[in-house]
């Protein structure tokens, strides 16, 4: 289950997108921030790890080079969270950090609230319609009806719970028409 | 922290009661074996989207096992980790109840088993927001958003299958008599319940029968389902002791690992 090698360089290649070049880390917190956020999600590369809230927090320690990532899976059966650590760990260290540590935290439990006001407008523009708001009510949030990515309408039904990862759901707009895929508030 | 971990364990995992490891595995073998049944309707599903739904729920399953087992082998403490417990136990060694490793049958019957297992492992996540284990407390909340998703999709077909066609509705029925007998043992507390329960390890596990009962009758009868009576029937995967169906289950999800004993991809 813990798939330990490394995924081929091109990996990144078949979803549309080329491993982003970091600039050299300056030694600074801000700027690693700065680094992580060129990352894309590897299944929903439209988005930044940052901005999908998947990256808790950043420690470094610039004498030595070295920085620690705390990051979080979105789903605990994610199977993109291996790519994203490997991900993370070439970036880093293509940065120039000596010895990038990257940690993996599950609790306080991903939200789809931290997705950030960027993220949203990235999905959005992808064609996802983001998540409705949870603050601290699921029940209400799932009666949330999603409006259509294109046109707009709220005119739309759900075709399937389930969508092509974890974190999507299928639906349709009747107005207009198109199916599209509503990031599930979680 | 110069190696990457494989999951967030406390740096000490404390182990609070000698069944403390016992309990932890007993439910990442539910998981991970319902995971395994639901994987194998991939391919099979009688429509696309639920298809995809059991897929997905598969998966979740998996992550919470992983979870689980990472939890259990840092508990233990003897080096094992989670592909360890996946693939190197023997079926005598494996805790699950036989409820979720019963054949699937046909899709009705899958549905209303997983909503079933699904319905238990949402009480149990939300006792163990208040364990005295961290890391149980922090998988509890982490599992407990995606199995409510499970428990509302899985629910809303054993009502359309239940309340559906007088096909449909038959099919449940002889489904629900054949796996009703099956759910007593999700709610016999043994030396090892007991155990968790006392430790804090898992709070109110003896009130998880009535919450469940209450839940699973509303729904049943708004499926027009007739729940079946109860029988002296007490099954005993939770003791080592599986059905029939376990060994063949066991062989399809080991013997790869076991094959190239060691190999990574």
């Amino acid at each position: 289950m813990s798939a330990q090698a490394s995924l081929p360089r091109d990996f990144f290649a078949a979803f549309g997108t080329t491993e982003p070049a970091p600039e050299w880390w300056d030694g600074s917190e801000e700027h690693l921030w700065v680094i992580l956020r060129g990352i894309p999600d590897p299944e929903i590369p439209a988005i930044s790890l940052v901005d999908l809230g998947i990256v808790r927090e950043v420690h470094c320690e610039s004498g030595a080079r070295a920085a620690t990532v705390v990051i979080t899976p979105t789903y605990a059966g994610c199977p993109a969270t291996e790519a994203i650590r490997q991900q993370i760990q070439r970036v880093l260290e293509a940065a120039g950090v000596t010895s990038p540590a990257i940690e993996l935290r599950i609790s306080p439990p991903w939200t789809t609230d931290w997705i950030t006001a960027t993220g949203r407008e990235a999905l959005q523009q992808f064609g996802i319609t983001p998540p409705c708001t949870i603050a601290g009510n699921l029940p209400r949030a799932l009666q949330f009806r999603p409006a259509c990515p294109r046109c707009g309408s709220h005119q739309t039904e759900q075709i399937s719970a389930f969508g092509a990862t974890p974190c999507k759901a299928l639906h349709r707009c009747q107005q207009c028409r198109e199916p599209f895929d509503y990031f599930k508030p979680l | 922290m110069n190696t990457p971990a494989e999951t967030d364990q406390p740096a000490a995992a404390k182990v609070l009661d000698p069944h403390h490891v016992a309990w932890v595995l007993r439910v990442a073998d539910g998981s991970l074996v319902l995971s395994q049944r639901m994987t194998e309707w991939c391919g099979h599903g009688p429509v696309l989207e639920e298809d995809i739904a059991f897929s997905n729920i598969a998966l979740d399953l998996l992550g919470q096992a992983r979870l689980l087992y990472s939890h259990a082998g840092a508990l233990e403490g003897r080096g094992r980790d989670e592909d360890a417990f996946a693939y190197w136990r023997d079926e005598a060694e494996f805790r699950n109840p036989t409820l979720v490793e019963l054949p699937n049958g046909d899709f009705g019957q899958s549905v209303l088993r997983a909503w079933a297992y699904v319905s238990w492992q949402c009480l149990v996540w939300a006792r163990l927001e208040e364990s005295q284990d961290p890391a149980l407390a922090a998988i509890g909340a982490k599992s407990i958003k995606e199995s409510r998703y499970h428990q509302e999709h899985l629910g809303a077909w054993v009502v359309r299958l239940g309340d559906g066609t007088e096909e449909s509705h038959r099919r449940m029925q002889a489904a629900l008599d054949y796996l009703w007998p099956y759910t007593s043992e999700l709610f016999h507390l043994d030396a090892v319940d007991s155990a968790a329960m006392h430790a804090g390890i898992a709070p109110g596990l003896d009130t998880l029968s009535e919450t469940w009962a209450g839940y699973t009758s509303a729904l049943l009868q708004t499926a027009t389902l007739k729940t079946p009576a109860p029988t002296p029937f007490m099954a005993t995967g939770r003791q080592g002791r599986h059905s029939e169906a376990m060994g063949y289950l066991l062989n399809e999800l080991q013997s790869l690992a076991r094959a190239h004993p060691g190999a990574h991809w």
